[in-house]
């Protein structure tokens, strides 16, 4: 609904849409006294841990109890035996056991939760558990799962999803194309590395329900999840939205609730769960590893005549939302490119490996990776600047994407890229003594200046916006105007769950806007009012920003005809004394969802409608290369992305500047290693993300073209940043080394064409 | 054991503490300053970061026996007055430094060591300082923007 149009003028107010506004919970973060889900704490609270697989994949054939429940302290051990209902959970199929029902599937899967009175001392009980495994052979081959149904993993066989999208005539294509460029491209695993870590608190309650606190995405999904396996009416659980330090996908599925409550249910005590940072390396899902094969043909003269491309993405052992992100790579898998022919087919297989989920470019960042190194590889072959060459095929409203979906949003890939070739580039260095500090390698003196080349490369990137595929994605906001002390208040209740994003800072900025009231609160965030869906899909703003816009502009209506009631008309401004003689002791509430047009699946041959909207940005890396030790600096990331309207422009930027310190991560550090199905470096001395000696400046031009479908016309943003300037980068090093590099992570062996060591 | 130190100009006496424990676990769980952060525990992250005796250190990596008769100062101390903010606190705040928040108060700790002990640092001398502080969400550059602003708000 709308109340806009003819309505009467609201009082200008600060802190209203389009200003860069500080984010209400700034104060007490930098004061340290905001309270995370790892600083809450109860009164006679115990403290639970988790007792996990050392096995990729065994058999459990017993657990012997004996010494763990003599160690004074230990007040409860469970396992699957005691999960009261549904013994598995998942976020689109329910193939994940709480705790291992007789087999373990990956490294780190939880066996047995026990609550004691001091952290260490559950550790130790943990340590106690005799489990006795029979090992299997692990499969933990991508390529091997989609052919081998030995071992088989799930009941469904080990292919969880293929899609197979089929456009135009490939058989003439191929005829028809000049120029062919062939590759093979692989991405590593990547880890969210959220600083904080997973953890909360669940507190049982008098009516045999349980209240958690937890730092989570996606509060109804949890709660759907909770309650099933706890065997608990959705109203005795109630899950509240503790302080989230980061997110980035990896808080989409489940970790400690079900057992925090488990624990706090058969206690009858509070229970506390934190996990370490080894334990959150165990303890999430991460981004899915791919092999990628490409061919591309072009006319002479560069223009697109087909793709082809077959994915694989190693969803690991459960499923979580690899379905979703096999849809994302197929239809993300030609780019942001005119493409009259196609043939896509995107699997995703059940490993050994840890599960894989979501993670910030879901499904778009593999793709986009080896698309962009074809396009590059076709500049070459047909002669062109990279620049030339993605300008020719670039995509533009109006355009169909191989699953025969036509964008109807901005589609300004031209634009970007102009924006890019406009922007000066870094000043070179010059000859005189360098910087240490400046050079690759930094201070470890590896260099004076001598074997480094600088190198320059470009990529565009684009990602769906929302859900998609027919899921009916929608937000819930609660809006309700009193007066307070005097002073007309609004509070703004929603299930949106504020992760660092800033998801809070524009709902008050909008119910700033449209009732004109300064003073707006917006209450934490659970389960108290209706689903907000997740904070993730670069969604958040869109749908419950277009959620609170509503519910504020159904208060506006209920105002005026309060107004028209007792004035006998319309009033020309709804001015802050006129709200307080309207409210007076009577508040007005209102609760409205926001629904934005359904999707729908794909069919047989990967045609259909299946995603709302589109976000697109490009980059342009700059970056010096040792050639001969193969360290990499990166001097500078320039880009451009359309965000539709920057609601909170400093938020923008900050979205813009970290999505891009991510894909730095994953061009040049950021891999889980993984030997036999084994993580090896669940550390952040082992595991690198980028320091701010590694994250390069970052020159952004931000445009702002309306999304018509979005209200205030604007996009999501959050995932574009990290879709193509992993791309951007890897091609950069290429031209400064030299090397084909179809891998990332790039190791600084790969830089200096050293083969990979033969185990 | 018994630990008795100095937290933000108070003397703390707090018994019953496990050998094992280490000052950030003492600071968060027993003297409820959970201002400093558990990112790594490991030494890597830098979100634990408090003075121990006007040293720069990760609490997590500090026993909390070592900090027995020791003055510490925390996140929690560094505002003058209950309702004020630090000028470095101001600056984080305004500069959009802070996302998810989880590194600010190692940050803003790491910041103020930074300050004191060079009043008007170059970007290459911040980015140094500022290495042992991960963030994730920020990409840093509205970080450096921080340090920067609150240096100059010193300058007179």
């Amino acid at each position: 609904m709308s109340g806009a149009g003819a309505s009467p003028a609201r009082s200008p107010v600060r802190e209203g849409i389009g200003e860069s506004v500080d984010r209400p919970d700034g104060t007490l973060k930098v004061r340290g006294e905001f309270a995370y889900s790892s600083d809450l704490w109860a009164d006679g609270m115990l403290w639970g841990t988790t007792l996990r697989s050392p096995h990729p994949y065994a058999r459990i054939r017993s657990i012997d109890f004996a010494e763990a429940l003599a160690l004074r302290g230990v007040h409860a051990i469970q396992t699957h035996e005691d999960v009261p209902g549904r013994k598995t959970y998942g976020l689109e199929l329910a193939d994940q056991p709480v705790l291992a029902i007789d087999v373990v599937r990956y490294e780190g899967e939880p066996v047995a939760i026990v609550a004691a009175d001091h952290p260490e001392t559950a550790r130790r009980a943990a340590e106690l558990l005799r489990v006795d495994y029979e090992p299997l052979e692990p499969l933990v081959d991508m390529d091997q799962a989609v052919e081998a149904d030995e071992p088989r993993l799930h009941e469904d066989g080990n292919v969880l999803r293929d899609i197979h999208v089929r456009h135009g005539d490939l058989e003439a294509a191929r005829a028809e194309a000049e120029l062919v460029v062939e590759g093979e491209y692989e991405i590593g695993m990547q880890d969210q590395a959220f600083l904080g870590p997973e953890s909360g608190l669940a507190i049982p309650s008098e009516d045999g329900g349980v209240d958690l606190y937890v730092a989570t995405q996606w509060l109804h999904v949890d709660l759907a999840q909770v309650a099933a396996s706890l065997d608990l009416p959705l109203e005795r659980v109630r899950i509240t939205n503790a302080g989230v330090g980061g997110a980035f996908g990896g808080r989409e599925d489940l970790s400690m609730q079900i057992h925090g409550c488990m624990l706090a249910l058969h206690t009858g005590r509070p229970v506390k769960m934190v996990y370490t940072r080894e334990e959150s390396f165990f303890g999430h899902v991460h981004r899915h590893p791919a092999r990628l094969r490409y061919e591309h043909g072009a006319a002479r003269d560069g223009r697109l005549v087909y793709v082809t491309a077959r994915i694989v993405l190693d969803g690991g052992a459960y499923a979580s939302s690899s379905r979703a992100v096999c849809l994302n790579a197929a239809t993300t898998a030609a780019g942001p490119y005119d493409c009259p022919n196609a043939e896509l087919d995107s699997y995703v297989v059940y490993t050994n490996n840890p599960p894989c989920g979501a993670m910030r470019g879901f499904g778009a960042v593999q793709t986009c990776f080896a698309y962009e190194a074809q396009m590059d590889k076709l500049a070459a072959a047909a002669g062109l600047d990279p620049l030339e060459l993605r300008r020719r095929n670039a995509m533009d409203t109006g355009t169909r994407l191989p699953t025969g979906q036509a964008i109807d949003g901005p589609a300004p890939v031209r634009q970007l890229l102009e924006e890019l070739a406009e922007m000066p580039l870094p000043a070179s260095r010059d000859g005189g003594a360098p910087d240490l500090r400046e050079l690759p390698g930094g201070v470890s003196n590896t260099t004076h200046g001598e074997g480094i080349r600088r190198g320059v490369g470009y990529a565009v990137g684009f990602k769906n916006v929302g859900f998609s595929a027919g899921f009916d994605d929608y937000s819930t906001a609660r809006v309700r105007l009193s007066m307070a002390s005097g002073e007309p208040q609004v509070e703004v209740h929603t299930a949106a769950c504020e992760v660092g994003q800033g998801a809070i800072t524009v709902q008050a900025q909008i119910a700033r806007e449209v009732l004109g009231v300064e003073r707006v609160i917006v209450l934490p965030s659970d389960t108290q009012v209706g689903n907000a869906g997740s904070s993730s899909a670069s969604r958040q703003t869109w749908f419950t920003g277009g959620a609170v816009r509503d519910a504020c502009e159904a208060v506006a209506a209920a105002l005026l005809s309060r107004a028209d009631e007792r004035l006998g008309g319309e009033p020309d401004e709804l001015s802050p004394d006129l709200i307080a003689e309207l409210i007076g002791d009577d508040a007005v509430e209102e609760t409205r969802e926001y629904r934005p047009r359904r999707t729908e699946a794909l069919d047989e041959n990967g045609q259909g409608d299946a995603h709302l909207a589109f976000c697109f940005a490009a980059h342009r890396a700059v970056v010096d290369v040792d050639v001969e030790l193969g360290l990499v600096r990166v001097v500078e990331i320039a880009t451009a992305q359309d965000v539709g309207r920057a609601i909170n422009p400093v938020a923008v930027e900050g979205q813009v500047e970290g999505g891009i310190a991510q894909g730095l991560g994953l061009a040049l550090m950021e891999e889980i290693q993984l030997s036999e199905g084994r993580l090896r470096n669940a550390s952040f001395t082992d595991y690198l993300i980028p320091t701010i000696l590694d994250m390069p400046p970052v020159r952004a031009a931000i445009l702002e073209l309306p999304q018509p479908e979005a209200p205030y016309g604007l996009n999501g943003i959050a995932e574009a940043p990290t879709i193509a300037s992993t791309a951007a980068i890897v091609a950069a090093i290429r031209a400064a080394s030299g090397r084909e590099l179809t891998r990332v992570p790039v190791r600084p062996d790969d830089v200096v064409g050293l083969a990979a060591p033969v185990a | 054991m018994r630990l008795d130190c100095t937290v933000n100009g108070e003397r703390h006496q707090v018994d019953g503490v496990w050998e094992g424990e280490s000052l950030l676990y003492v600071l968060r769980e027993r003297m409820g300053l959970p201002g400093s952060k558990n990112a790594c525990e490991q030494g890597e992250c830098g979100s634990c970061s408090v003075y121990l005796d006007g040293t720069l250190v990760c609490s997590c990596l500090v026993l909390a026996g070592q900090a027995d008769g020791a003055e510490v100062v925390t996140v929690e101390g560094l505002a003058h007055a209950e309702h004020e903010l630090h000028p470095i606190q101001e600056a984080f705040l305004a500069a959009g430094a802070v996302q998810c928040g989880f590194c600010t108060p190692g940050l803003i700790v790491a910041t103020h060591d930074l300050l004191a002990r060079n009043p008007a640092p170059s970007e290459p001398e911040i980015r140094e300082a500022l290495a042992g502080n991960l963030c994730r969400c920020t990409g840093y550059e509205k970080i450096l923007d921080a340090v920067r602003s609150a240096a100059e708000a010193r300058i007179p």
